[in-house]
Parts: structure tokens; sequence; C-alpha cells
């Protein structure tokens, strides 16, 4: 009995703990016509959803630090139409039940405006019904998944990466013009990752064209199997559509195996500063390496963009070592506050939607972005790069094409400088 | 054969740090009757010390020294400031509180390193070497096994040959008859938690160059293998610990090898389930495993 | 279920639980236990009309994950059977539902009662792998079944990747759910609609639960967790018992995990994976293992912790190159210190420190040494 008594006061004591955690704010239910939420006079709060912890986080947890440390330039320049952008960050250790917590949390306790550069594709899939149903913008998914360019199902979806079949289509026709005759190879991550990316390879390549396909999962570290079988099949060229822990596992076991082929890889996995990091005194073994990018090279000081992170990471993001998540990030940024100038100063969910529709941003990127009312994915290209004398730089063209069967094409517009002051103007 | 031969070294090399680990746990569990969860969190710890050694230093081996006087003293600690304070009565408590250094130790490493991939670099190099155009492992493999194969015998020379090594198996097994005897069992309890944990800090140290990279998290899943390996030996074998270790090596080695990467998980549950259905409490177990 | 035949009156000495012999007569256990739920129904009722929407959710998560710790309990509090694999289970009821939700779209099925006729094969599906695991379980003690529910733990993500097109990999599978029904009006709020579903179906669970553990079942479940030999002694089936508690353990699971499918409408390995495992063991405990109150405070503590973090991440104002550092990190040690300190301090979790302090020792969970 006393134990009963018990069990149903603990049950009453959780449920009004959990009452009174929420305050005196319920049922303050924003009817139509009342004010947007996230947004006031002096304020735009944004959120996003991030792995800053676990095994995931590797990386990763740089981009959202660095995505608020140039927001944090623009307020200090003004803000965006006299409003400071507020960036909440919040973690959810790449774990999808997490994500739904979270995402939860800034839109209907935080009452973010946007939820921005949200990061995974198993995280974010989750929680694109749930934004859709709220109304919520979901700017600039930082994935590959062609899942966000769906301008019918998800109307508030946008991406931001190349995806993954046209990086793949990219890298296959750099291996078809510049290396013919040479056996390929291909190693991709166990996921839509992988495939989309074999499959933007076959694209150029034809499915004959890939003598050995293997892949890896994130679970198991030993990739000496598959890179054995790419030995024994003779392979020359070796496509790797891996994250950068696995190119430099890749690339570290294939020496120890006396192999070394022409390695080609994705743009995820070919950062040259996190593999230099991760390979230490095998660093050297990344010479010759060919990958891609579509952002300012971190170590291209002569570029105005680098120079303009550069210092903004010494300003305001306590001067983080800096590669190419952290100039990732800020991309992201710039490109958020461009929309936030071109939706102007009266400003709605709706009115920002509109403004990514419009498309024409010109940012830091070397390729196109591509939004308009039908096409809701980031990037449409990407510039090779290979490591030379242990220095990542381009080479080569831009190239752009599309994830169906469209010609890889030169795109030869030279990127905008960033201007004086760093912040965009509306236009 | 070629690749047979390739997978079997491969194997036998993951295998022998899979033996020391197992070793490290069954060590404790033997000691303290405590499945040690933080013992992968613990030698990542050890790991990152010899990283900040070598880096200051230049030095491999200073680095390596200072691993194991690292795990010794994290062993130390953890013995005398928290698990000594822990209620045994219940099995699962130690085990919780296991977890929760597990939380505290990679929190404190991901504050001070950041939640990056650090280079672990092996003191050999790891190309294959091929005699007669068959291949022999690496010189790596090599260091790893003689490495391993010395602990396993010191260990046994300890617990079988020394007065010290005695006094510890005796205070394990009949704690109240030692104490009798004028045996310290808490000191003995303290010695086998720190020499438990320099043998995690040395696999770690040997394990950790041929994985991603030294992160906080870098054990977890050697963890689990480990412990896989000390279960299917039997926990309160050190013989057990090392086959176990070894089998555990080379299925992965050959069911990633031949079947795919992602089978690894299933074959690990099938060993499992079919070395644990006929003897349920693990292969080097005595003969009377069970009393009812 | 097999154990139905299996239980004899205990013996006064293999149940000392003493306070379990009090409300021998079944019927007013029954009777009490649903004027509790009924209580509590009405309860949850009138809150999830007070409260905003992300908290309703929040509820409604900790009414899924309720599920799953009470059925932890019951299997490792009161029948002495320690699951790491409690997560796999889970994902076993995530991905049935999916699957059935999935089935009756395609067939263009569109009705209230779907939900249902999914949760419940939910259950009976978890049920029958819960059996299978369970009769495996029964043969093994202490670190030995720990190892072999660790490593189903870690079977899951790797299944859903092997059979990707079944499971869609990593990116897991989306569960349609219908709105609310139209009789509620057009305006209902979806969290308050969830919270309804998931407390409806945890609270029937629970009430299953409460009388399975006040029934002989109960008592057998705790005769055999104290001294096997002295059960079977006393004509109880032991191995039977135990795989009935694992049986209904991973039913109660089941449900838990495919109400959580429910909620983020998609079944996915990372929302399973061996780290939820192990923080529902942690649950259990530190909110006090063996009953089914602690597997509340478990429950609660389980959605509350990563709003805590977030909390006290914001409330710290520090300079960015710490504030990297410390994101995520901070709070993850704190709590780390917590459960050590908790588990030294109050062996007996939150149950154990609101019940009577005398009590705080009672928890017993032996694992027999071979």
């Amino acid at each position: 009995m006393s134990r009963l008594t018990r069990r149903g006061l603990a049950i009453a004591t959780a449920i009004t703990l959990l009452v009174t955690a929420a305050g005196c704010s319920a049922g303050s239910d924003a009817g139509p016509g009342a004010r947007v939420p996230g947004v006031t006079d002096s304020e735009i709060v944004v959120g996003t959803h991030m792995p800053l912890t676990g095994p995931a986080s590797a990386g990763y947890s740089k981009i959202a630090p660095a995505t608020k440390a140039y927001f944090d330039y623009v307020n200090a320049n003004g803000g965006v139409h006299g409003r400071k952008i507020t960036y909440k960050i919040m973690d959810d250790g790449y774990n999808p039940a997490n994500t739904q917590q979270v995402v939860r949390q800034l839109v209907l306790q935080d009452k973010v405006f946007a939820i921005l550069n949200g990061l995974g594709t198993p995280t974010h899939s989750g929680v694109l019904d749930f934004l859709k149903s709220n109304r919520v913008p979901d700017l600039f998914v930082a994935s590959g998944s062609r899942s966000w360019d769906q301008p019918e199902a998800y109307p508030g979806t946008f991406g931001f990466n190349p995806d993954y079949t046209v990086e793949g289509k990219i890298l296959a026709n750099h291996v078809k013009t510049e290396l013919p005759g040479r056996k390929v190879c291909f190693l991709g991550q166990d996921d839509d990752f992988g495939r989309d990316s074999l499959a933007g390879v076959e694209k150029v390549l034809g499915s004959g064209g890939v003598a050995a396909r293997q892949t890896y999962v994130t679970s198991n570290t030993n990739v000496a199997p598959q890179i054995g079988a790419f030995k024994a099949a003779g392979c020359q060229v070796v496509i790797l559509a891996t994250v950068p822990g696995f190119t430099a596992l890749s690339i570290g076991t294939a020496a120890r195996l006396g192999f070394r082929p022409q390695w080609v890889v994705s743009n995820v996995g070919s950062d040259h500063p996190t593999l230099a990091k991760q390979l230490g005194a095998a660093a050297p073994l990344l010479e010759g390496m060919v990958g891609a990018n579509y952002l300012p090279m971190q170590n291209d000081t002569a570029n105005p963009w680098t120079q303009l992170f550069t210092k903004i990471n010494k300003e305001h993001n306590g001067n983080t070592p800096f590669d190419g998540n952290v100039v990732y990030g800020m991309a992201v940024g710039y490109l958020f506050v461009q929309v936030l100038q071109a939706a102007g100063k009266d400003l709605t969910r709706e009115k920002v939607l509109d403004a990514v529709r419009r498309g024409g941003y010109q940012g830091p990127g070397l390729a196109p972005l591509r939004y308009s009312t039908t096409d809701h994915s980031g990037y449409g290209g990407q510039r090779l790069t290979r490591v030379t004398g242990g220095v990542q730089s381009y080479f080569g063209p831009t190239f752009e094409t599309d994830e169906a069967d469209g010609p890889v094409r030169e795109y030869p517009v030279v990127p905008a400088a960033p201007p004086a002051n760093g912040v965009p103007t509306a236009s | 054969m070629d690749r047979f031969l390739f997978l079997t070294l491969d194997g036998l090399s993951r295998g022998a740090v899979y033996a020391a680990f197992a070793l490290s746990l069954v060590l404790i569990w033997r000691a303290a009757r405590i499945v040690n969860f933080a013992q992968g969190a613990m030698a990542v710890a050890a790991v990152y010390v010899a990283y900040s050694v070598s880096t200051s230093t230049g030095s491999y081996w200073l680095g390596f020294l200072a691993a194991i006087a690292a795990g010794l003293l994290l062993g130390t600690v953890v013995d005398l400031a928290v698990m000594r304070f822990v209620d045994h009565r219940s099995p699962l408590n130690p085990v919780i509180v296991a977890l929760g250094l597990v939380l505290l130790i990679q929190a404190v490493l991901g504050m001070i390193y950041g939640n990056e991939f650090r280079p672990a670099e092996p003191p050999f190099s790891r190309s294959a070497r091929t005699v007669g155009g068959l291949a022999v492992g690496s010189p790596y493999d090599l260091f790893v096994v003689a490495t391993v194969a010395a602990v396993v015998v010191a260990l046994a020379w300890t617990f079988t040959r020394t007065a010290i090594g005695l006094r510890m198996r005796a205070s394990a097994f009949a704690p109240e008859v030692s104490r009798l005897l004028g045996v310290k069992v808490g000191g003995m309890l303290t010695l086998g938690w720190a020499l438990a944990s320099g043998v995690g800090a040395l696999a770690g140290m040997l394990i950790i160059p041929t994985e991603l990279g030294l992160h906080p998290h870098a054990m977890d899943l050697v963890f689990v293998s480990a412990f896989t390996a000390a279960v299917v030996g039997g926990l309160d074998s050190p013989p057990g610990a090392v086959v176990g270790g070894l089998l555990v090596g080379l299925l992965l080695s050959y069911v990633s090898g031949y079947a795919g990467s992602d089978l690894t998980p299933l074959a690990v549950l099938a060993l499992l389930l079919a070395v644990l259905l006929v003897r349920p409490a693990g292969l080097f177990a005595p003969v009377t495993a069970r009393q009812v | 279920m097999s154990a139905t035949r299996a239980a004899a009156p205990p013996a006064g000495r293999v149940a000392p639980d003493t306070r379990a012999g009090h409300d021998e007569r079944g019927g007013s256990t029954l009777l009490r236990h649903l004027a509790l739920t009924t209580a509590a129904a009405i309860l949850l009722v009138a809150v999830s009309h007070g409260l905003e929407p992300f908290r309703t959710f929040q509820l409604a998560t900790v009414a899924a994950y309720l599920c799953a710790t009470a059925g932890l309990t019951v299997l490792t509090g009161l029948n002495g059977q320690l699951s790491l694999g409690h997560g796999a289970l889970m994902a076993t009821g995530a991905y049935t539902v999916a699957f059935c939700q999935r089935a009756f779209l395609d067939r263009s099925i569109v009705a209230g009662w779907t939900l249902a006729v999914s949760l419940l094969v939910a259950v009976l599906v978890t049920v029958v792998i819960g059996a299978v695991i369970g009769v495996a379980a029964a043969r093994l003690r202490g670190p030995y079944l720990a190892g072999v529910t660790l490593a189903v733990a870690i079977v899951v993500p790797a299944l859903t990747v092997t059979f990707d097109g079944v499971f869609n990999g990593e990116q897991g599978l989306s569960v349609p759910v219908e709105p609310p029904p139209a009789a509620l009006g057009p305006y209902f709020p979806y969290e308050r609609w969830q919270l309804w579903v998931t407390g409806a179906a945890t609270l029937l669970a629970l009430l299953l639960l409460g009388n399975l553990v006040r029934s002989r079942f109960g008592r057998t479940f705790r005769a055999v967790r104290d001294d096997e030999v002295a059960a079977r002694l006393a004509g109880i089936h032991v191995a039977r018992t135990q795989v009935l508690a694992f049986v209904v353990s991973a039913g109660a699971a089941g449900l838990g995990g495919a109400l959580l499918a429910v909620l983020a409408q998609s079944a996915s390995p990372g929302a399973f994976s061996l780290t939820l495992s192990l923080f529902l063991v942690m649950a259990v405990v530190i909110g006090g293992l063996g009953s089914l109150a602690g597997a509340v405070w478990g429950a609660v503590l389980l959605v509350a912790l990563p709003d805590l973090t977030h909390t006290l991440t914001e409330s710290l104002a520090l300079p960015p190159a710490v504030a990297q550092r410390m994101e995520g990190n901070l709070p993850l040690a704190l709590f780390g210190i917590a459960l050590v300190v908790v588990m030294i301090a109050a062996p007996g979790g939150v149950q154990g420190l609101l019940s009577r302090p005398g009590r705080v020792l009672r928890v017993r969970w032996r694992t027999r040494r071979s």
C-alpha cells in the first residue's frame, strides 16, 4: 500500500516538476497576424543542430562556432537592418533521437526564426516533416544528400553542399580526361553518401568503368580488407567517398600494404589540414592527392575571402586553428546574411524563403548556387585540388553539372570579391 | 592463399592487442569482481599523456613510458578515490560508477584537447614485409605481438612465482583468510587496479596508431571487442583472455576480409552465442561452471 | 508465456520482499491499480492542456522511455538479469511499427485504428525476439549475460546497414503517422495528441506491469533473483521464470521503441545505439532499481538531461576559445561526476532516497559466481 502511494506520489511529482519547469509561459500560442517567431526590432534568433560531442564530432564541431563568429562580426558592424543575429547551437551528438528533441526545443521553446545549417543526413531527415508542418525555414542543410532538393514536398528546405552525385561526376570526369585507361576503383561509405557518389561516378565512367567497389561502415576502423582487395585487383586510381577519418585511414593502410594508387577524394574527406593532422608524420603520403572543393582554400592567403575569414576567426572565434571547417561555417553565415538583406527590413519567414528562391547569390563559393523555385539544392559544382609540396591548391577550371545525365561543363564565372567591410549589403 | 595469410597476420596483430586489453579486464574482475567499463576511457587518457609527452620531447619512447606510468597512477586513483567507496553489494553499482567515469574522463579530455583526432604514430613502420614472396607482417605488427607476449609472460610469472603475486591472488579469492594471515587486502586490491590499468594503457598505446587516431572515444569499439574476448575466454582466466583476444581478432579480420566489414558485429554475436551456449562461463571456465 | 504452470506458492523465505504479501486479494490490487491509472490519465489530460507544446512533447518522450525503463527494471531489478541490449529491443519495436505503418499507407488504409494495430504488432514481434534472447540469457549469469546483450546492442546498426534494402541503412525509415482525429477540432495541437497516444499506451503497459509485479509471477521473479537454489526447491522453474521475465521486459521495451518511433516519425539505428542501452541501465539504477516509480525517475532523467545540458551551456558566458571546448563537454563532465557521487552517496537511487532511509539498501541483485 505504502509503495503504491509512493509510486503515485512520485509520478505526480515528476509531472509537477515538468509543469513547473514549463514556467508560466503556457498558452501563449501566437495567433495569425502576431509577430514573427524569433524576430524583434533588435534581434533575429536562429538555431542549428550539430554534433559537438561524441565520435562524429571530429572537425564538424568547429562549423557552428565559426558561423556564430561571423554573425558576431556582423553584429559588431551594426547587424542586419538594425537587428543582431543570435545563433543557438544545439548538440545532438549525431543521434537522430536527440535531433528530434533539440530541434523541437529550438522551434517550440526558443521560438527560432529559422533552422540554419543543421548537420547530417540521418539526423536532419527526421525533422523535415516537423519543420514543414511548423512552417520553419530550413536553410542550407549541411549535407550533400539529395533529400533537401524536394521543392514540392518540402518547400522550406534548402541544401548547401554540392550533392554527392554532382561531386561524383566531377571527380570521374577528371579521371576520364586526365587519367584515361587506368583501372579505377571506388571506396564509399555505406549510406547515401557512398551510393550517390558512386552513381555519379558511374554516370561518367559507365557501370563497367569501375573495376572494384568496396564499402566501409564507420563502426569498423579496419579497412585493410577493402584496401587489400583493391591492391589485389590492381587498381591504379581509387576514388574515395569517405569522411576525413577514413580518408586518412585508407591512405595510411594502403601505404603499409605497399599500395600507391592515385587518390581522388570527395570534398567531404579531402580537407588537407584535417588529414595531415591525423596522419601526423605520415602526412607526406597525401602528396599528389586530388580532391575537390567549392570554397576558398584556407591556405590561400592572397584570397580576399580567406583574409576576411582569417581576420574574423582571430577577432571573434578565439583564433581557433583555421581550416576548411571554419571557412565552411563562415561561408554559411555570409550566405544567410545575404539572404536576410535581400528579404528586406520587414522580415517574415515567407519573405526569407522568397529571397532564397530568387537566387543569384554571389559569395565566397567558386561554383554557382542554384537556388530557384524549382531547385533547392545548393552549390552546383566544384573545382579540383591537388596536394603539391605539402600544400593543397586548386588547379584547372571550376566544373558544374547536374545530378542527372547532363554533361560536366566548365563554369567560367570568376568569384566576386567580398565587400569592403565584410558584410553584404542589400542589393 | 596470399590473402588468407595476410588476413591471418592482420587478425593476429589486432587480436594480440585485444588480448592485452581483455587481460586488463580480467585482472580487475579477478581482484574486485568488477567489470571495469571505464577501462577504455582510462587507457585513452593515458595515451593522451603519451601524446603530450611525445610532442614536447620528440621521443616516442618517453611518451610510451609516460603512458604506462599514467595508466598505473590512474588505476590507483580510481580505486582509492572512487571504487573504494562504492557499495559493492549490488554488482550494478560499480558498473554505473564506471560508466560515470567514462563520461567524466572523455569530457575532460575533450575540454583539454578538443574533440578532434590527434595523430598517433607507430614507432616502427607499418608496411608489410615479404620474405621469399610471403607476407610476414610489418615491423610494427611484430613489435605489438612481442610486447603483448612479454606482458603475458611477465604477468604469469608475477602471479605464479612471486610472493606479491601470490598475495594478490590470495586476497582476491579468499579476502577474509588472507586478512587473517596478515595480507593487506586493500593494498593488494589497489595494486591489482594499478596493474590492470597499466596493461590497459599499454594496449591503448599499441592499438590507437592502427586506428583513426587519438580521440576521446578512440577505445569505445576496442572495449566492446576486448570485453567480448574476455567473456569468450572466461572472465576468471588470464589464458582465456589471451585466447579469446586472438580468436576475436582473427574472426573480425576474416569476416571483414571475406564477407564485408558491416557483418563483423553479427559475427561477434554469433561467436559469443556459440561459445557461451556450450560453456556458459567462457572457454576456460572451471568445470563446475554452475552450482545449480 | 511458458511459465504459466511454473509457479508454486512461494515459501516465506524465498520471498524476502515481505511487503509483497500484503495485498494477496488480486481483485483489490487490480482495482487500486485501475484507480491509480485512471487518476494518472486524468492528470495527464489536464496537464496536456496546461503545458506549452515543447514540454508536452518532452512529456510524451518521457512516456515512451518509461515503457523501456519499466521493462528493464522488471528484468534487472526484480529478476536479477542485466541487459545492456534493451536499445536493440526498442529498435525492434521501432522498425516493426515503421514497417506496419508504411504497409498500411501503401495499401491506402488510413484510419485511426492502424496505429493501435501497428503498436500491438510491434510488441508481439519484440516479444518473440525477446523470447529468443531470453532462452539464451537464461543459461548465462552476470557479466556473461552482459557480454551477450552488449553484442546484441551493437548488432542493430550492423543489421540495418547490411540489409539496407530493407532498413535503409543509417538513414532509417520514416514512420507515417495520421494527424489527430478531425473530431478533436481543426486546431488541436499535434504535441497534445502525441502525448495522449503515448500516455495511453504507457499507462496501459504500466498497469499490466504493475499487476504482474504484484502477482505470483512477480514473486517468483524475486525468488529467482534472491536465491536460485531455494526457488527451485520451492518448485519454481528457474529457467522458465527467467525467460518469462525477459519476454515481459522485451515487450515493454518494444512498445517504448515503437512509441519513440511514432514520436520521431522515423526509425533509425542512430536513435538506438549502444549509448542508449547504457543510458537505460544508468537511468533505472539512478532512478532506483526494481521499482516502477524508479523507472519513472529514470525516464524523466533521460529526457531532462539534454535539456539541462543545453541550459547549463547557455548560462555560462565564456570567451569563444574556452566556450568551444566547454560546449557539450562541461555538462557531460558534470553528469559523470553526479553519477559517481549519487552512486556512492545513495546507491538506492532517487527512489531509494525518497523512500524510508532504512530501506535504501534493500535493492539486492546478485550474480552467482561460478
